[in-house]
């Protein structure tokens, strides 16, 4: 019997073949932490050693509350920066980066066959790039600091095959909220959820990374993907080290095996208050929106940005709605800077705020008021999550959020012509 | 260990965010404050009312989405004894173990217990009691119940590593 990508990663880590099912303790080839990282340090130096076990496998990006709102986030940043000082953690981005998860592989700390954490349930991300990367809690984060090993369970393997071309103004996002919608919040709880099929093997990296990064809302430890020419050219570009595509043998055991096509998909929306709420478009077109909030590290990369500048054309947004965009990196940024697409947006009368997590989480920059209803590219929809429990949101993708945007409700955006 | 306690019912999927709203998370670091912020975006009458020992029942996915500690934290410092659901989100699950907060797996204590009822857990024998019946629960994976032993994961490393 095979062994699938999950069950080789930990093999390789535990010095032995393990299977699905088993527990094992074994060294993360990367571990990364954000503003958490100041309460992380204080568990840390209350396990009592006095240095970190490998500073060089920590990386450390201010992201989540960037530049800090009060006096006690900019406390907080201040400790974690005293802290990388102290303890010689040199792969530290300070607020002027992006979103950890963008930053981490922009920066080179991700490649395939890597086996990463994260102190951030969207660790799931760097799947994209056919690494096993997880999220786990801060006192673990600190374990790792004191003694580099930490436990795991190797997962079981889901298999979701996706096959068809995209039609237009559909695209990846449609398709994970698609797959939260039929398999459930919960459908791949503690197991790898693999992707595979034609529509995979040509998906792009901003793609990609949109599948790993909400793997974890269908509650999965781990998404992954065959690292196709695309994402190889992108991680030799940016990874100094040698690395190994590993792939799950074809004898392997999967528990499930899931079949979407995306031939005929509609745009889709998760509507309020959990992810895998999901309907096609035609269910919510025509509610009202007060706000779009274009940003987060699921939805706010350069890919992104071109495809809902199409839609935006030369119209201007609704007077009625507030349109807020965070480029999810510095890099994306100045990319947008120079093909002149935040001006656009500008002009059509976005907010375009500095890199980070914005009001994602609901610290700061765009919290909505009461009653309010945000379309947003992000990836959870939980009540309160963007810091106000009495508004709703909505997910959707960049193009189904601009279009909404233009319009002050939810549209179709294959009806604008 | 026995716990003894009222049960708090609540359904599926209840998340991170209503548990230990992401607003806080950076900034509301004392005990106390973080146990008046417990389950304040589901139910304001918890935190207020919650007693020692206290048993929470929740659905499907307990603890679904972010990887925040303090969702677990603020209901240990609330006085909450355990949680028993019919699934646990991964990472909630991993952060209740090494908190040393129970996390009980039960479909059938979901299924029969209100609002109100009272339980006595018997963490050994793996067993809830209540006057609407006995329950039995399957025990930790045996690799973590050291963990679970030692109080959490922080004083069990300590103990492995003879700072205790
Ligand atoms: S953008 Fe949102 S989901 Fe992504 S890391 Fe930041 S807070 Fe988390």
């Amino acid at each position: 019997m095979g062994e699938t990508f999950a069950e080789k990663i930990f093999s390789r880590k535990a010095g032995r073949k393990v299977k699905a099912g088993e527990f094992v303790e074994v060294e993360p080839d990367v571990a990364m932490s954000h503003d958490n990282t100041a309460a992380i340090s204080k568990t840390f130096l209350s396990i009592g050693v006095d240095k970190v076990h490998n500073p060089d496998r920590h990386v450390v990006i201010l992201d989540h509350c960037v530049p800090p709102a009060d006096e006690k986030f900019a406390r907080n940043h201040k400790e974690i920066r005293e802290f990388v000082r102290k303890f010689g953690i040199k792969n530290f981005y300070d607020i002027n980066t992006g979103i950890c998860h963008q930053v981490m592989h922009e920066k080179g700390h991700v490649w395939p066959g890597a086996l990463i954490v994260g102190s951030d349930s969207h660790t799931t991300s760097y799947g994209a790039f056919g690494a096993f990367s997880t999220g786990i809690g801060r006192s673990e984060m600190a374990v790792i600091m004191a003694t580099g090993k930490m436990w795991f369970r190797v997962p079981e393997t889901i298999r979701v095959h996706v096959e068809g071309e995209f039609p237009d103004f559909v695209g990846p996002k449609d398709l994970m909220l698609k797959i939260a919608g039929e398999i459930g919040a919960d459908g791949a709880l503690y197991k790898a959820v693999e992707y595979c099929g034609p529509t995979i093997e040509k998906m792009g990296v901003a793609g990609r990374f949109v599948l790993a990064n909400m793997s974890v809302e269908i509650g999965a430890k781990a998404g992954y993907m065959i690292p196709n020419d695309e994402v190889l050219e992108y991680i030799r570009r940016r990874v100094k080290r040698d690395f190994e595509v590993i792939k799950s043998d074809e004898d392997a055991e999967f528990e499930k095996e899931y079949k979407f096509d995306v031939s005929d998909l509609s745009p889709m929306v998760a509507r309020p208050h959990t992810v895998d709420n999901v309907v096609p478009i035609g269910e919510v077109k025509g509610t009202k929106v007060d706000m779009v909030f274009f940003g987060s590290c699921t939805n706010a990369r350069l890919e992104d940005f071109e495809e809902a500048v199409k839609v935006l054309g030369k119209r201007k947004f609704s007077p009625n709605v507030r349109v807020i965009i965070i480029p999810a990196s510095m890099e994306i940024y100045k990319g947008l800077l120079k093909r002149g697409i935040l001006e656009k947006f500008i002009d059509a009368g976005a907010v375009v705020l500095n890199p980070g997590c914005g009001p994602c989480m609901g610290n700061h920059e765009g919290v909505p008021a009461d009653g309010e209803i945000v379309i947003s590219t992000s990836n959870r929809n939980f009540k309160g999550r963007m810091g106000n429990r009495n508004s709703e949101i909505y997910l959707a993708s960049p193009q189904t959020c601009v279009a909404s945007g233009i319009y002050g409700e939810i549209v179709d955006v294959r009806e604008l012509s | 260990m026995k716990i003894k306690g009222r049960v708090w019912k609540y359904g599926d999927s209840i998340n991170t965010d209503v548990i230990f709203p992401g607003k806080y998370t950076y900034t509301v670091t004392d005990k106390s404050e973080m146990a008046k912020h417990a389950l304040e975006d589901l139910d304001p009458d918890f935190a207020e009312k919650v007693k020692k020992g206290d048993v929470i029942v929740g659905g499907r996915n307990f603890g679904c989405g972010s990887s925040r500690e303090q969702a677990v934290a603020c209901l240990v410092y609330a006085g909450v004894g355990a949680i028993i659901a019919r699934s646990f989100s991964r990472i909630y699950f991993r952060n209740c173990i090494n908190f040393g907060l129970p996390a009980i797996v039960s479909p059938e204590v979901v299924d029969t217990l209100e609002k109100g009822d009272i339980v006595e857990i018997d963490l050994e024998r793996g067993v809830v009691k209540s006057a609407r019946g006995i329950f039995e629960f399957p025990p930790l994976p045996e690799a973590v119940i050291g963990i679970f032993e030692a109080g959490g994961l922080i004083p069990y490393t300590r103990k492995r590593l003879g700072l205790e």
